[in-house]
């Protein structure tokens, strides 16, 4: 049984590797009862596409839209 | 080539629209450049490149938000080009050292009980809608504290695999680490930055100690 210390660690290595079928079943295993780490790997897909949309200028954009239309 | 001149001279076919539009693209770019490259030159010289090239085939694009993106993926680019040749940028290396790396741990051993399980203030929490940060300007604002957080060696490895998609193996490579230290290194940068992100955008409130 793995402890969420190290399926946190394999969460985050998937998105760097692909895991083996050892690896994948233990983890789901681990996943179906802990919602903890359920969490923390829905939380990194959402970091990975805020961190790729930030490395596109997303906060560019951002900024320019709170900002009041410039002086003529 | 000046910046915000379009290729046959007419300043009005620049995408890149009014000269503050201009500015705040530049400023945003340079800013970007220079967290990946810590050199102030060269992160100037990248910005220029890109917007020279970009310019180039600047009549694909009809609006601003378009021309940006286009923009910085080419950026991203230069940048990586210049991480690969090595030249003035600061080594990986240099970066850290073995005190932070034990801080590093104890910080990362803090999240879990001894028991290797979340601490009940450390679990992740439920996130509000991440689809809203990205049009939210302070949000990006938190999302820069949070990595400037980070040890900067980390931060750096996090930026070269999620911001310039450096494969893991390459960039063990450039900092002459095996790819089981990169992997924790990878694993602490997405602990510590999602529990900041959490603590102070995604669930405040709910972390007693954040
Ligand atoms: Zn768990």
């Amino acid at each position: 049984m793995l402890t969420c210390k190290e399926a946190s660690r394999l969460v985050s290595e998937s998105l760097d590797r692909s895991l083996d079928l050892r690896e994948r079943l233990s983890l789901k295993v681990h996943l179906m009862m802990c919602t903890g780490c359920t969490q923390f790997n829905r939380q990194m897909t959402h970091l990975r596409k805020l961190t790729k949309q930030y490395a596109a200028g997303a906060f560019t954009e951002a900024a320019d839209e709170a900002k009041p239309p410039p002086a003529p | 080539m000046r910046l915000g001149d379009a290729e046959d001279g007419t300043r009005a076919a620049s995408p890149l629209g009014s000269s503050a539009q201009i500015t705040a693209l530049r400023r945003d770019m340079l800013r970007f450049a220079q967290l990946q490259l810590r050199d102030r030159g060269l992160a100037e010289d990248a910005v220029q490149e890109a917007i020279a090239s970009a310019l180039a085939n600047a009549e694909r694009f009809a609006g601003q938000a378009a021309f940006k993106t286009w923009v910085f993926g080419i950026l991203r680019n230069k940048i990586v080009d210049l991480l690969r040749q090595g030249t003035r940028t600061v080594p990986l290396s240099s970066l850290m050292g073995d005190q932070d790396e034990e801080a590093g741990d104890t910080a990362l051993d803090a999240l879990f009980k001894a028991s290797g399980h979340w601490n009940p203030q450390t679990r992740p929490k439920t996130w509000r809608d991440p689809d809203d940060a990205l049009s939210n300007k302070q949000f990006w604002a938190v999302f820069e504290a949070c990595l400037d957080h980070l040890p900067a060696k980390v931060a750096r490895v996090f930026m070269m695999r999620e911001m310039l998609d450096f494969e893991t193996a390459e960039i063990c490579a450039q900092l002459g680490i095996t790819t089981s230290n990169c992997h924790v290194i990878l694993h602490r940068a997405r602990l510590g930055l999602r529990a900041c992100l959490e603590g102070h955008w995604f669930a405040p409130g709910e972390h007693p100690t954040c």
